[in-house]
């Protein structure tokens, strides 16, 4: 893993919608080939934190320095260009005239540019990561005919075919079982290490956070509030105060969070 | 044969054949976008627009496209943002539209059949000036479509992940309200403000049904509108009916025959067969 540039440079970030305060002042600086787990509360600003980096939320002030210059209102688009991002499931009319082929696609689409169509040469690009997702039986189907978690191994391919520096995920497990769940987060961790992506992964649930991040942000209420490696910050005290919980429920909850880490680990 | 053998029949078939293929291709949008109701508000605000533009004496067409430009970007934001479930703010818009068009057609003096006219439509008395207006708008519908496919396809499957490959979604979006305007606009006279949503809706709802490719989709529902406004031709010359009225049921009648015989009503089956592109 290389390490040592930093990528993604945000300074007192502050973001609302409206009346919210969604971001309350977020500072934080990331290295290429982290894989950073962001955790807390619904609500608690991570989502926001995601369209920051890639230019899609918009700031009331601070610097957002990401893959080497400034967000301006105007340099998103080519920014989202080098950035792949996978949200949650969203459910798909099964009638939906796209093919698994299509939607994988749509991730050259912003990295071509206007007026130029996918060559063959883009096609098997295309090709190459549906088969590194597992999905090449697949690619001729409807993409509103698949599973959830089918759904997201798609969207993880369209985002490799970006060919992207930068890899969000958003709550990409959620909705989804424990299977499908599992699958995809080793899924993730297996493409984060073979293409040396600088990868953020956010979520709500504790359960879905892959226990292989090299770092874990808290944030809670808009504001970051703990940033370390996730042996620190995974324990009782922190938790409790992170979701308003009392120590002694963190502490039953814990050990089934554990379970899941050895199973993790007998997995691999 | 005589029925080509007029000139108000052939210009009937060209306006049908223009109008049936921009309407079609618009409807696409509003069927893969899930927004059934933008098309009704829209072509409700034109028909009130052209109606202020009959009142207060200037070119009912170009109140129809300023005031259906005027529902796209109310429409527009409040979709985009999402702050709204986009049905209730179509449904106080649409209703409102009409609510307007009937005031001016009670402001309105005299005879009120020019107004009438505008909204049961009358393809039969098509001008000259009307076609070229149906050619124009059919021309840039369709080659905007072809230039900008791939940005057209990621927008309408799915804004946010088109925002997120770096494709300037928004634009697109109200590109496409744009387009949606100018279609109403320019079919206003021909087809009329209260038909005017069949012709976009139900041949792209019939098309929804048979194909999983949206190149297909977009053929299959310009070959239905047009069929749609030459059928209901024939029957409005055959038996002296409306011709408005004929067209909108052919275009229901394409649907529901399309629904019936959909393969898509068997998805399970439809799973173990592979689609194939192009």
């Amino acid at each position: 893993m290389k390490m040592g540039n930093t990528v993604i440079d945000i300074e007192n970030a502050v973001v609302s919608y409206r009346e919210d305060v969604a971001l309350r002042g977020v500072s934080i600086k990331i290295e290429e080939g982290e894989f950073v787990g962001v955790i807390g509360p619904n609500g608690a600003g991570k989502t926001t934190l995601l369209t920051v980096i890639n230019g899609l939320g918009k700031l009331l002030s601070g610097r957002v320095w990401v893959l080497g210059g400034f967000l301006t209102p105007g340099s998103g688009h080519s920014l989202r260009r080098r950035v792949g991002y996978v949200a949650q499931v969203e459910n798909i009319d099964p009638r939906m005239p796209m093919s698994v082929r299509d939607v994988a696609m749509m991730g050259r689409y912003g990295v071509l540019g206007l007026f130029k169509r996918p060559d063959k040469g883009d096609w098997k690009l295309v090709d190459e990561m549906l088969e590194l997702v597992g999905m090449t039986h697949l690619a001729q189907r409807p993409i509103g005919h698949l599973s959830g978690g089918e759904q997201q191994r798609v969207a993880i391919a369209r985002c490799l075919a970006q060919e992207p520096e930068l890899l969000l995920l958003d709550e990409p497990t959620a909705s989804l079982d424990w299977k499908a769940q599992t699958e995809i987060l080793a899924l993730v961790k297996k493409i984060h290490d073979s293409r040396n992506l600088t990868t953020l992964f956010v979520t709500h649930d504790l359960d879905a956070m892959p226990h292989t991040c090299d770092r874990v942000v808290l944030m809670k209420d808009g504001l970051i509030f703990a940033d370390g490696p996730p042996g620190e910050l995974i324990a009782t005290d922190k938790l409790s105060r992170l979701y308003d919980m009392t120590a002694s429920v963190v502490e039953e909850r814990l050990p089934h969070m554990h379970r899941n880490n050895s199973m993790h680990g007998r997995g691999q | 044969m005589e029925i080509f053998g007029y000139q108000f029949m052939q210009n009937a078939i060209l306006s049908a054949f223009l109008g049936g293929i921009s309407c079609a291709i618009i409807g696409v949008f509003v069927v893969l976008m899930h927004m059934p109701f933008i098309g009704v508000a829209m072509s409700h605000a034109a028909f009130a627009g052209a109606l202020l533009g009959i009142w207060l004496g200037f070119d009912p067409l170009i109140g129809a496209f300023v005031l259906s430009l005027a529902a796209a970007a109310i429409i527009g934001p409040l979709a985009d943002r999402g702050e709204l479930s986009p049905e209730t703010s179509l449904g106080v818009i649409f209703s409102l539209m009409l609510g307007i068009a009937f005031l001016f057609m009670g402001l309105m003096p005299g005879t009120k059949s020019g107004a009438l006219e505008l909204l049961w439509g009358s393809i039969l008395t098509s001008t000259r000036g009307d076609i070229i207006l149906l050619a124009v708008v059919a021309v840039i519908v369709v080659g905007l479509i072809v230039v900008f496919y791939k940005e057209i396809q990621a927008t309408v499957f799915n804004r946010g992940i088109a925002l997120s490959v770096g494709l300037p979604a928004t634009v697109v979006l109200y590109g496409i309200l744009f387009l949606t305007g100018a279609t109403v606009t320019a079919s206003l006279r021909s087809i009329g403000g209260l038909l005017i949503f069949s012709l976009i809706l139900n041949p792209a709802a019939a098309a929804y049904q048979l194909t999983y490719s949206m190149k297909k989709m977009f053929l299959l529902a310009a070959c239905f509108g047009v069929l749609s406004g030459w059928v209901g031709l024939l029957f409005s010359y055959l038996f002296n009916i409306p011709s408005g009225a004929t067209i909108v049921v052919t275009s229901s009648l394409i649907f529901m025959v399309t629904a019936i015989f959909s393969p898509k009503r068997k998805v399970k089956g439809w799973r173990q067969q592979q689609i194939t592109e192009e």
